[in-house]
């Protein structure tokens, strides 16, 4: 049963070989038995409520795609009458009062939440070790981290505990995890998804995707996903396409481009071993691969480590004890209040993220820093443009190591050079993806896709093709 | 670049956090870590180029002046930490 595809899930619905409540007591029961940490709030009785209605929409035949199927949803979502963390103490008391409009998508959808998952504190981390509900576990190997900040989603679509779930990518937050666990994440171009309800960490970076076993399940998570919202000032106003309908074109003739600096020093050699043989299986596809050169990418991580916490510290400012969340005990003022209930109730991370973009945005470092900073981004961006006028997509590593064992990294530094490749798409606003392309030492391996501007469904479609020749997509840790 | 512990004391401040002695020296460190890091921009020239605000260079979309939302004032405060009279409390500010 937890092995089946969507297209599967949703078939037997129709054909009425199981119902949807059937399902979601499967995998609840797989949730609770896990050892993975995954779930931060199990959604028992609202799921088992949310079958119910599927089963009738299904025996009305007016089930939609997904109607009925089951899903984890990232804690980062705001979820209505259900706690909402974001992964941090200063949230741990917070029950929305509204729904994130990617919820409501969802619910419209008839979909099923089993839960909300684990996540690094306010999307701030590359290993989930950074939420307060304590680490995730990687379902192939228990001592590894499970990546981040969506780590939570993807362990439990690995380990499948749930048939899809939603991740949202800041600095590769859907792709470097879903790498790590080897299933299939998208992150959208910039303004896709709507952000309304998603607790923003950066907000001209932060894009909402889906985290599946396979680019046709992700194609299919899309289409209820995004979507213009007036909701979001963000979000894109520009028509949705069916990104099912393109999945099975023909490669033959596609121009991949590898970005020489994707491949330098720093990327394990075993992950490039993996990533060129699967590069091979599209040349044998009849693709075409070209060396081409993203020149500032290098820049990307000290870029982003301007712009995302100067953004952190502005978007986080709201958490000041006074409207919701974490308030200390007896405040002896306004400004007790403000600063023991942040430094109580925020992480380490967070902290040191704030007080960055504090700094680089406070008078007289500005100019240095993050003007700096965007306008080494327009040049980032640039870069990706030049290539995209000679290459369909450019493909690499997602990240430069399989998943690395639990409390290994220490310093922060050490954990942001792990980003090195996702970085900077988020940066110019780009969709990525990762796929399953390998295992090393039986760790998985994610190739990245980074397309121009609205090619999801491009994007979507190679993925699907490389499937249907591969089968790391299928490959689940020995014990799932 | 590199900050003292005093400075790192001022920018917690501005941000409204309170580190303790261990966590000022500890920070220190690492953040002068992270700007040693995000120095390199300094290395590059980027003498007229755009600053980059936003990956699609949107301009922010204006909506008609129209109430749209039910007031839902008793639903927000629900889950605030004190409230009085429909009002967020917090301790006095002025006698």
């Amino acid at each position: 049963m937890h092995t089946k595809t969507l297209t599967q899930l949703s078939n037997g619905l129709a054909k009425k070989e199981f119902s949807s409540t059937e399902i979601t007591k499967h995998f609840i029961n797989r949730i609770k038995s896990s050892k993975l940490n995954s779930f931060i709030t199990i959604t028992e009785d609202i799921a088992l409520e949310q079958a119910k209605n599927a089963d009738n929409r299904i025996a009305n035949n007016k089930q939609e795609a997904l109607t009925g199927i089951p899903y984890a949803h990232k804690d980062i979502f705001c979820t209505k009458g259900v706690k909402t963390s974001a992964g941090s103490k200063m949230l741990d008391n917070f029950i929305s009062p509204y729904d994130a409009t990617v919820s409501h998508k969802l619910n419209t959808a008839g979909t099923v939440m089993l839960g909300k998952s684990n996540m690094d504190e306010f999307a701030m981390g590359s290993s989930n070790e950074n939420s307060y509900y304590g680490s995730v576990k990687n379902p192939w190997n228990l001592n590894k981290i499970p990546g981040g900040s969506s780590g939570g989603s993807a362990a439990a679509v690995a380990a499948r505990l749930s048939p899809f779930a939603t991740g949202t990518d800041t600095g590769g937050s859907i792709r470097q995890p879903s790498s790590l666990c080897g299933i299939t994440g998208i992150k959208p171009t910039y303004g896709r998804v709507s952000r309304y309800g998603m607790i923003a960490y950066a907000s001209s970076l932060d894009q909402a995707g889906p985290m599946t076993q396979n680019a046709e399940d992700a194609a299919l998570v899309l289409n209820v996903m995004a979507g213009f919202d007036k909701k979001d000032s963000t979000s894109a106003d520009k028509d949705v396409e069916d990104y099912t309908e393109k999945l099975e074109e023909s490669i033959n003739g596609l121009k991949i481009g590898l970005p020489k600096e994707f491949f330098s020093e720093g990327l394990d050699d075993d992950v490039a071993k993996n990533i060129l043989r699967a590069i091979k299986e599209f040349e044998s596809m009849g693709a075409s691969v070209k060396e081409i050169s993203l020149p500032n990418s290098s820049y990307a991580i000290p870029t982003y480590y301007i712009v995302a916490p100067c953004e952190c510290s502005s978007n986080l400012s709201r958490m000041d004890g006074v409207r919701y969340g974490y308030r200390c005990d007896n405040p002896k003022n306004l400004e007790d209040l403000y600063l023991r209930s942040r430094s109580e109730g925020f992480g380490e991370e967070v902290k040191r993220r704030i007080m960055i973009g504090a700094y680089a945005l406070s008078a007289g470092y500005y100019d240095a820093y993050y003007l700096k900073a965007q306008k080494v981004r327009h040049l980032i961006s640039d870069d990706f443009k030049k290539a995209f006028k000679d290459v369909d997509v450019v493909m690499g590593p997602v990240s430069p190591t399989t998943a690395f064992d639990l409390g290994s990294v220490k310093d922060p530094v050490s954990m942001y050079l792990a980003d090195i490749y996702t970085l900077s798409a988020n940066l110019a606003g780009l969709p990525g993806m990762s796929i399953p392309a390998g295992l090393s030492k039986n760790l998985p391996v994610g190739l990245q896709l980074i397309g121009n501007y609205w090619s999801e469904s491009k994007l979507l479609n190679i993925a699907h093709m490389f499937q249907q020749q591969t089968d790391w997509h299928k490959k689940t840790p020995q014990e799932y | 670049m590199s900050i003292n512990e005093e400075k790192v004391s001022q920018i917690a401040y501005l941000a409204r956090l309170q580190l303790t002695k261990k966590e000022l020296e500890i920070n220190t460190n690492e953040i002068n870590n992270i700007l040693h890091l995000v120095g390199q921009l300094q290395e590059i020239e980027a003498k007229g180029v755009e600053p980059m605000a936003h990956p699609l260079h949107m301009s922010q979309r204006l909506r008609d002046d129209e109430i749209k939302e039910i007031d839902d004032s008793k639903n927000l405060q629900s889950i605030a930490p004190k409230i009085g009279n429909s009002h967020y409390l917090v301790p006095t500010v002025i006698d």
